[in-house]
């Protein structure tokens, strides 16, 4: 069977994200002030080939500690759909 | 002795590097191409700045996982030597062989300019023969360079002498003013416990020609020579 993942990464919350920061003073500027706190992050979509949703979940985890995720400066969340 | 330079897809200071080595200090180098298995024979191996992989998902996130870096790694772990600048150290912090992680600079700039680096712990090759009192004037050239590790890491780092440079100003006083990118504790580069492997955002390869008037990082080199084991 065939699953989808979606994944966020994000700035873990501790660390300064200077690109958020950026874009906060930015909304400020076009008028927009009650909007603050932004922090950009990474959204990234996977493909798995996996016999439940249980192992296409646990590949998604191995995939985010091995590679897409630096657990020193980013944290993640994701959620494994069945694809068409 | 040996210098091994990998080359990675997107590497840009390899040449710089090993110009550095066999022109200005007379070694023997080998190119080393990241697909290989294989060191070669060389004790020591330097993973040079650029930008490996186009610096895609992280910088250093893809090539560590280059065929080389199997090697690499396993060298440092028995004790090699190994030196990452630049791209080089970005690409350490991301294998078990050096701590921390590099993050964007704190004012979201790419910098490219000469700064001063002071030398911190003594007991490691390539800081043992510097001045711990003389500012070294050496450039950087980077976007993500900011050091970053946890509490708990920062102070065995601290308690372990890894810290190898810290940015200062021309005096030697290591200030907020004088850090240029949010780095913790201003550091530019630091070693791992067995003190064989060196990582440094800062370029000593490009200031260590008469031609480019700074041979500030020469020093730098001669002191591995003069302290390997």
């Amino acid at each position: 069977m065939k699953f989808k993942a979606e994944i966020d990464v994000m700035p873990l919350e501790a660390l300064l994200d200077p690109q958020g920061k950026a874009v906060s003073q930015s909304m400020g500027n076009l008028g927009l002030s009650e909007i603050t706190n932004v922090r950009i992050g990474k959204h990234i979509r996977i493909f798995i080939e996996a016999a439940s949703k249980e192992e296409a979940e646990a590949k998604t985890e191995e995939a985010c500690k091995k590679l897409l995720v630096n657990e020193i400066m980013e944290g993640y969340t994701f959620t494994v759909t069945e694809a068409e | 002795m040996k210098f091994g330079v990998v080359t990675f897809p997107g590497s840009n200071c390899d040449q710089d590097m090993i110009d550095t080595l066999e022109i200005s200090l007379g070694q023997k180098v080998e190119k080393l191409w990241h697909k290989e298995n294989d060191l070669k024979g060389c004790d020591f191996i330097v993973l040079p700045g650029g930008f490996s992989f186009g610096d895609y998902l992280r910088s250093g996130a893809i090539a560590k996982f280059s065929p080389i870096m199997n090697e690499v790694i396993a060298h440092g772990q028995k004790g090699g030597y190994v030196m990452g600048v630049c791209n080089g150290f970005q690409i350490l912090c991301e294998t078990p062989l050096l701590d921390g992680a590099l993050l964007h600079n704190d004012n979201q700039k790419f910098i490219c300019k000469n700064i001063f680096l002071k030398p911190n712990s003594s007991d490691a090759a390539i800081t043992k023969d510097l001045d711990p009192n003389k500012a070294y004037k050496i450039p950087i050239a980077h976007g993500e360079g900011r050091f970053f590790a946890p509490n708990d890491v920062i102070k065995s780092i601290q308690d372990n002498n890894q810290i190898l440079f810290q940015y200062c100003d021309e005096e030697g006083n290591v200030t907020d003013e004088s850090n240029p990118n949010g780095s913790i504790e201003n550091i530019a580069g630091i070693t791992n416990v067995g003190k064989n492997v060196f990582g440094m955002m800062p370029h000593p390869e490009r200031a260590a020609d008469e031609n480019l008037s700074n041979i500030d990082g020469k020093f730098f080199f001669e002191s591995i020579l003069a302290n390997l084991k």
